[in-house]
């Protein structure tokens, strides 16, 4: 099976301004929505309770909020997955730092009267805790981005390390506006999906470079937009490929998965789908913005390679005892 | 035969052998088997503050005692004992004793002296040093790992692990704990101080208020039973429970109460031996955790260092005599996160991972052999060795698989596939190019290889700054994602490529059908 049979050329970057607009105001859109509707934090970051309770028959939420309300303020109570499944939660002010008599063990008193619960997950975070997981995932990413600016810059050079730098912020900015949009609970796992599809973005980018690098060593051309609408087009194939496979996995453990694992599995489909957006259509229009010359590169590749040569020449010479 | 094989092969045939041969413990629940996180097994994982500046009042309070047991041994007469948040004040009445006491003094290590000559008296003021507070604080968070450790082994738990977390954080996992009641008695054993102290009932004032109470260096505690009766108890104590050697269960001759019976340390049972003696006839009260469980009148010297307390019930004797006889917690913790997932939803979390991972890896597998056809069974056979190994190598590490972690994996078998459709996009070019089948594998390879090095390397960086900085269960997805990611690089470029030179070389015939295209 071939998706891609005639090895067609894509002319991308004539539209370059196009894509890049989409993406702007994908991103215009986004900030707009973290900064008016900001995120639903989970306990994970804000601090809170959140109580998982399991009935034997299907829940009544009513009655439920009566029987909190009579001891907790201000708590919401949601089904969970299924009709009989609660998720009671209650702000930060809850979560009492009396290790002998916590919430959890409060709450099932309070349910008594509904006959048998099972009380499935008590999660209690303190506000000191929560402050400071977000204060770690915060610095995850910078060091990440500050691994990869290194290392791409070593292996390529910096305008790709910029170039893809910025493409990761674009999938983040955007991920991250759906699930501020979508009202998508931010916990642990978001942020663990956050950087995977930064890891996974990038690799799509990389591959894309490592094409454009092979053409700029290997081929004539020397107009950017061509060289890269060479590179762009024959590693399409790929990347949609290698895209379908993984959003399709991502979207068994969205349907499968269980409604933990949800926020998780939703944040890294709208990063798949974002990732390979950029990867595509916004990374290598970012090379000829940031000036990459064709020629500069091409000199540099000459001089490394003179030099590996020269060295080797040495060492010949050094092991023939000539020197 | 041995000519058709090759190091490559040879390699990941051996791979695949070692992930197969170390999986299976894992299925028949024989080490070394994965360890399931808490999230999947069901569990509970606590982290405590340890409130550092309660050790050091408590200090505090030692030397005290310290100083007034020396003080009354040698018979220097002071006054107004009274102790501080970071400070021991009294009086020396006699102004001639002050090189006697300053000897004395010397001998107490971590504390400043401060002096103030009055007409016939000296005022003194002793501080902690700071190092000295650092230092208790330090040992205060040490000392209660040691503590909250001995007491879960003493409870007979399976496997409690309690580590040190950053500075001043003590993290409790309990993999063992399933129903809410039993979190309820760990919770309750855990943050039980646990401190015994004896007090002399003060017969001459009466005081109504705690301010009342340190006019004349007293403090005023509530009885346990009975939170509105109050007792007026001289400071400091005469004993505390640092001196116990040992308690255990038991019941009182007369009443047949439950009661935990207590020994006492040579120096306790002398300080106990001495204080009783001198005061037949008055009441003492024993106090555990600020609340007085009895204050018996002292019908005679007891010596021999041994005593008891009454308590309500056999459970909570049980818990009080666990915990006293592993020592007290030098200062109250705190709670700050907790984590319980009850069995069934552990098992919930498996089913649902299951399903997910096994569906997305039958879908995988199928389209990669619909698209590339026989390219693609071989690259499905690098996968299903790679699901191996990943399972293999997380157990000979004694890794944690957690939810997260389940996640990983799933995504790790999307994403494996890629190095397969890099190297195989590539083969198909080069035999679109003309070349041989032959050519196009080797080149094939060849030419994918930088990409997928430096898209695996990336990822990696990605995985390795989640482990730097995640918690928990967090830390298990990054663990999983780089395993799988390393065990890629040996299974979708070593393996696949061995494959192919073993077919090459046995002269199967391969055309362009078996890498999906049309002939």
């Amino acid at each position: 099976m071939e998706l891609f049979r005639d090895n067609k050329i894509y002319d991308l970057m004539s539209k370059r301004n196009m894509f890049v607009s989409v993406s702007l105001i994908l991103i215009v859109f986004s900030l707009f929505s973290i900064f008016t509707k900001g995120f639903n934090w989970g306990i994970d970051f804000a601090g809170g309770v959140e109580v998982q309770v399991k009935f034997d028959k299907k829940a009544d939420i009513a009655e439920i909020r009566k029987l909190i309300s009579t001891k907790f303020k201000g708590a919401s109570i949601t089904t969970f997955g299924n009709a009989d499944e609660v998720l009671i939660r209650l702000n930060v002010q809850n979560a009492s730092t009396n290790v002998q008599n916590d919430i959890g063990h409060q709450i099932e008193q309070v349910l008594k009267p509904l006959g048998k619960t099972d009380i499935r997950r008590v999660d209690i975070v303190g506000s000191k805790v929560g402050n400071e997981l977000k204060e770690k995932g915060f610095e995850a990413f910078i060091f990440s981005i500050i691994g990869i600016l290194i290392y791409v810059a070593f292996r390529f050079e910096w305008r790709f390390a910029v170039a893809s730098v910025l493409a990761l912020f674009h999938d983040t900015i955007i991920s991250l506006g759906a699930v501020s949009f979508f009202h998508v609970e931010v916990n642990l796992d978001v942020l663990a999906a956050i950087l995977t599809l930064m890891g996974y973005s990038l690799n799509d980018t990389i591959v894309v470079f490592d094409r454009i690098r092979e053409q700029v060593r290997d081929s004539k051309i020397r107009d950017l937009a061509l060289l890269i609408n060479e590179a762009v087009s024959k590693t399409l194939s790929r990347t949609v490929l290698t895209s379908l496979t993984t959003f399709f996995v991502v979207l068994t453990l969205y349907l499968f998965g269980g409604e933990i694992i949800k926020p998780f599995s939703f944040t890294l489909l709208v990063g798949i789908i974002v990732g390979t957006y950029s990867s595509i259509f916004i990374a290598s229009p970012l090379l000829i913005w940031l000036g990459f010359k064709i020629d500069d590169y091409r000199k540099r590749l000459a001089e490394k390679e003179k030099k590996k040569k020269e060295k080797e020449k040495m060492r010949q010479m050094y092991q023939g005892g000539v020197v | 035969m041995m000519k058709k094989l090759n190091y490559r092969l040879v390699i990941f045939t051996l791979a695949a052998i070692f992930g197969i041969v170390f999986t299976i413990p894992s299925f028949i629940n024989k080490d070394p088997k994965i360890n399931l996180g808490l999230d999947l097994q069901g569990g509970m994982y606590l982290v405590l503050g340890v409130k550092g500046e309660e050790a050091v009042k408590s200090k505090i309070k030692t030397t005290a005692s310290t100083i007034k047991y020396i003080t009354d041994k040698k018979e220097l007469f002071i006054d107004n004992l009274k102790t501080g948040k970071n400070s021991i004040k009294f009086e020396l009445i006699d102004k001639d004793d002050q090189t006697k006491l300053d000897d004395e003094l010397k001998n107490i290590k971590g504390i400043q002296v401060k002096k103030v000559p009055n007409k016939d008296s000296v005022e003194y003021t002793l501080f902690l040093t700071p190092q000295e507070v650092l230092k208790t604080k330090d040992d205060a968070l040490n000392q209660a790992i040691q503590t909250i450790r001995s007491r879960l082994d003493a409870f007979g738990l399976a496997e409690p692990t309690v580590t040190k977390q950053g500075k001043d954080k003590i993290l409790v996992e309990l993999p063992g704990i399933k129903t809410p009641k039993e979190q309820h008695s760990v919770q309750q054993l855990i943050s039980t101080s646990a401190h015994l102290e004896l007090y002399a009932v003060d017969e001459e004032h009466k005081a109504l208020t705690q301010k009342d109470a340190e006019k004349y260096a007293d403090v005023l505690l509530s009885d346990k039973n009975n939170p509105q009766r109050k007792y007026l108890l001289k400071t400091p104590p005469v004993l505390d429970g640092s001196m116990i050697t040992n308690a255990t269960v038991g019941f009182t001759q007369k009443t047949n109460q439950p009661a935990i019976f207590f020994t006492l340390n040579s120096q306790g049972a002398q300080i106990f031996g001495d204080f009783t003696g001198k005061n037949v006839g008055k009441r003492l009260a024993i106090v555990v955790d600020n609340k007085v469980y009895s204050a018996p009148v002292i019908q005679e010297r007891i010596g021999g260092g041994s005593g008891q307390i009454t308590v309500g019930s056999p459970e909570e004797a049980h818990v009080l005599a666990i915990a006293l006889r592993s020592g007290s917690l030098p200062a109250p913790v705190v709670l700050l996160e907790k984590r319980s997932v009850g069995a069934s939803l552990g098992a919930d979390s498996i089913r649902q991972s299951m399903i997910a991972l096994i569906t997305g890896f039958v879908i995988v597998v199928l389209f990669m052999a619909w698209y590339y056809g026989l390219s693609g069974i071989v690259a499905d056979i690098a996968l299903i060795v790679n699901l191996f190994l990943i399972i293999a190598i997380m157990a000979i590490f004694g890794a944690t698989l957690t939810l997260p972690g389940m996640a990983g994996i799933v995504l790790t078998v999307g994403m494996a596939v890629d190095a397969n459709v890099i190297i195989n996009e590539r083969i198909r070019e080069l035999i679109k190019e003309g070349k041989s089948i032959k050519a196009a594998i080797e080149g094939g390879y060849a030419n994918a290889m930088s990409a997928i090095l430096d898209a695996n390397i990336t990822t990696l960086i990605a995985a390795i700054a989640l482990f730097a900085y995640g918690t928990g269960t967090i830390k298990g997805f990054a663990v999983t994602m780089a395993i799988g990611i390393m065990a890629s690089m040996l299974t979708a470029i070593l393996g696949t490529h061995g494959i192919w030179e073993y077919l090459l070389a046995s002269g199967k015939k391969i055309t362009l059908k078996s890498f999906g295209m049309k002939a």
